[in-house]
């Protein structure tokens, strides 16, 4: 949040500076221009050129001598050269950062600060981008070893992100120099998708199939003739089959969300409206656990940043999985609190149980893919364990987090705090 | 106002020293990364390069000690600056340390084979996440000196803590199970701890930097409190 007020900041006062030298800047295109379309001309012109520049030196002695030695001075001085660069680097949509010989932020535009958390400008590039390969650019580029390098720099934290960095010397002589960042994270992402895609869905469809195959073998050979058995093999075949899919959906939904970790800017969404609609869908899932949701917040609309289908996800999956582990607690709450996290003003969205509780060595680990506390347990709800995972991942998406509280035996309260705008 | 110096050669030092800092850090943050994904992909190679990258941090740490003491025999500087210096010196020493417990799990990675459940590894990686995200926004707050923000530093602790916990209880678990995992579970839990240490050692860096940055000491709100020392598995487990 500061960051980017200083980066308005920065632009408020160079929109000052910019008024102030406006003139210079007029006198320097129009003399520019004049020279341009002189020097483009032919001989003959040069020497008309010549003329007219004794006959004009003849005229306006004073003048004439002292105009270029102050358009001369404008451009060096006034920072034209920087005025553009900030045009320019506002342009981009690269992350782009400006600095000079000690490596100190010069200019970062809007992209850079929505990317890197903490820049400001008189921040030292090489105190903010540490790893050793950043380090190595920096040195060369600032020990004019090369004019221009690049690198591929990758962050692993808080989401993993891949850039083809390069940085290169900014005109000649002006002791600054550019770094721009080029995404490439999402090609990196699709790469190690794949993998993890492959690796998870195998691993975790293996046990349903592997139950399917038997069955199947079992109703061709012992239990062809036997209706009964027959029943019961197909009912327990399409459980696992009805799993399977569902596996599959959240596996790609969570890939889907890997893939893009950023969420898209200015999409609100109404909390209230929301919550409201998960509870409805889950109504049938309730009253067939025998739990009561209780609703404890007002009807006003709450509106915040987000995307409306995502976090429907993540109270449905929340709220789904109070009914379902909750169950024995009869009833579950879901209140909306506006809540401060940290300096960062919110709501706070809880939804508890009254069920068993999630034993305290397992809180921090549920959010994990697969990970399942009570794997029977989960099994017989139809369960993946990717439910908590795809919380976790959208949330990080809408820079809110999940907090979980429980004692064992009185319940579990999860609860989503979601900053205001 | 204190830091306007008459010589600028003394600015350029003391900058040399937080510079030096920042690559000692970005190096230690990757060591533990490396680290960390050889011993989830049991990378025998990687864990090699581990094991000779330390050499670097240990260079950096003695590099920062003799210029910090040529600066103060030289300089004589006072408050804000001395503290920096001494700050430094705390700072690079810390990093070597987190070089060190890298290094060490490293070194772990030979004797894991691999047939761990998969999800003490994953496991392992998230508590390794945490550990080195707070060693990132410690480092972060080193450039920026924006102190307020290490209160979320302090939060990840708790965190770090509770997931060490929990992955203890599972190591132990599997141990009981089957005695041919003691071996390479004693190995991961010894991994798990060294990480669960640089989680430690982020801490004290936030510390320090409180320090050069405001003059006192962080106040000490600490309940020190992994809980392993409690831990006690329900009942015994029946023998294969
Ligand atoms: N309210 C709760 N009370 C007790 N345990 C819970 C609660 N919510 C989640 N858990 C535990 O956390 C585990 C992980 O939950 P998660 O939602 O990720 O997976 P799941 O419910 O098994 O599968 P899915 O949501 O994908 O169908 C569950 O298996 C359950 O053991
Ligand atoms: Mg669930």
């Amino acid at each position: 949040m500061a960051e980017t007020g200083a980066g308005q900041d920065n632009k408020g006062r160079a929109l000052a500076g910019r008024l102030a030298r406006n003139r210079w800047l007029l006198g320097a295109g129009v003399l520019a221009v004049l020279a341009v379309y002189f020097f483009a001309g032919s001989s003959a012109y040069v020497l008309l050129l010549a003329l007219a520049a004794l006959a004009a030196a003849a005229m306006l002695p004073a003048d004439a001598e002292r105009q270029p030695a102050d358009v001369g001075a404008a451009i060096e001085a006034s920072g034209l050269q920087r005025l553009s660069g900030e045009y320019l680097a506002a342009a981009v949509a690269d992350p782009l950062i400006i600095f000079d010989h000690s490596a100190t932020i010069v200019h970062a535009n809007a992209a850079a600060f929505a990317a890197f958390g903490g820049l400001a400008p008189g921040m030292s590039l090489s105190l903010k981008f540490r790893a050793p390969e950043m380090q190595a650019l920096l040195d060369g580029i600032l020990a004019g070893e090369v004019a221009s390098d690049a690198v591929d720099y990758t962050e692993k934290l808080p989401v993993e992100r891949t850039y083809r960095v390069s940085a290169s010397t900014v005109g000649h002589a002006t002791g600054l120099y550019v770094l721009v960042f080029k995404d490439q994270s999402e090609t990196r992402r699709i790469d190690r998708m794949r993998a993890d895609f492959i690796a998870n869905a195998s691993h975790e469809l293996r046990t349903p199939l592997a139950s399917i195959a038997g069955f199947i073998e079992t109703l061709r050979g012992p239990a062809r003739n036997d209706p009964a058995a027959r029943d019961q093999f197909l009912q327990i075949m399409q459980n696992q089959t009805g799993r399977m899919a569902r596996l599959i959906d959240d596996l790609l939904s969570l890939s889907r969300l890997e893939m893009k970790p950023y969420l898209g800017p200015g999409t609100e969404v109404d909390l209230r409206q929301t919550i409201d609609s998960v509870i409805d869908s889950l109504g049938p899932l309730a009253s067939e656990n025998g739990v009561v949701i209780e609703r404890e917040f007002a009807n006003a609309p709450l509106v915040v940043p987000g995307d409306r289908d995502e976090l429907f996800q993540v109270f449905e999956n929340l709220l789904e999985n109070a009914c379902k582990y909750g169950q024995s607690g009869g009833r579950v709450t879901v209140s909306v609190a506006g809540g401060e996290d940290g300096q960062q003003p919110g709501f706070d969205v809880t939804i508890r149980d009254y069920g068993p509780g999630i034993a305290e060595e397992h809180i921090p680990r549920i959010t994990e893919r697969f990970y399942r506390v009570d794997v029977e347990n989960s099994r017989a709800q139809k369960g993946t364990g990717l439910g908590l995972s795809i919380v976790k991942h959208i949330l990080t998406r809408h820079n809110a987090r999940l907090s979980i509280k429980s004692e064992v035996g009185k319940g579990a309260a999860f609860t989503v705090h979601l900053p205001a705008r | 106002m204190q830091s306007v110096h008459i010589a600028s050669a003394y600015d350029e030092e003391l900058k040399f020293l937080s510079k030096r800092i920042a690559a000692m850090g970005g190096h230690a943050e990757r060591m533990v990364e490396q680290a960390v994904a050889a011993l989830v992909n049991v990378d025998h190679g990687l864990a090699q390069k581990v094991i000779q990258d330390d050499l670097v941090l240990d260079e950096g740490q003695r590099e920062i000690d003799d210029k910090a003491i040529i600066i103060i025999a030289r300089r004589q500087p006072m408050a804000t600056d001395l503290r920096e210096i001494v700050g430094a010196i705390r700072i690079s020493a810390d990093i070597e340390r987190v070089g060190d417990l890298g290094k060490n799990v490293a070194k772990r990675v030979a004797s894991v084979d691999g047939r761990q459940p998969n999800s003490l590894f994953r496991g392992i990686e998230a508590l390794a996440n945490l550990a080195l995200t707070q060693l990132k926004e410690v480092l972060d707050v080193y450039a920026s000196r924006s102190v307020e923000r290490i209160g979320l530093v302090r939060d990840r602790d708790d965190q770090i803590d509770a997931m060490y916990t929990s992955l203890f209880r599972e190591l132990l678990t599997y141990m009981m199970e089957d005695p041919r995992n003691i071996t390479p579970c004693t190995h991961l839990l010894f991994c798990a701890k060294n990480i669960e240490r640089i989680g430690d050692h982020a801490t004290n860096i936030a510390e320090t930097i409180y320090y050069i940055v405001t003059g006192d000491q962080m106040p000490a709100d600490r309940p020190k409190g992994d809980k392993t020392d409690k831990v006690v598995l329900p009942g015994p487990v029946p023998a294969k």
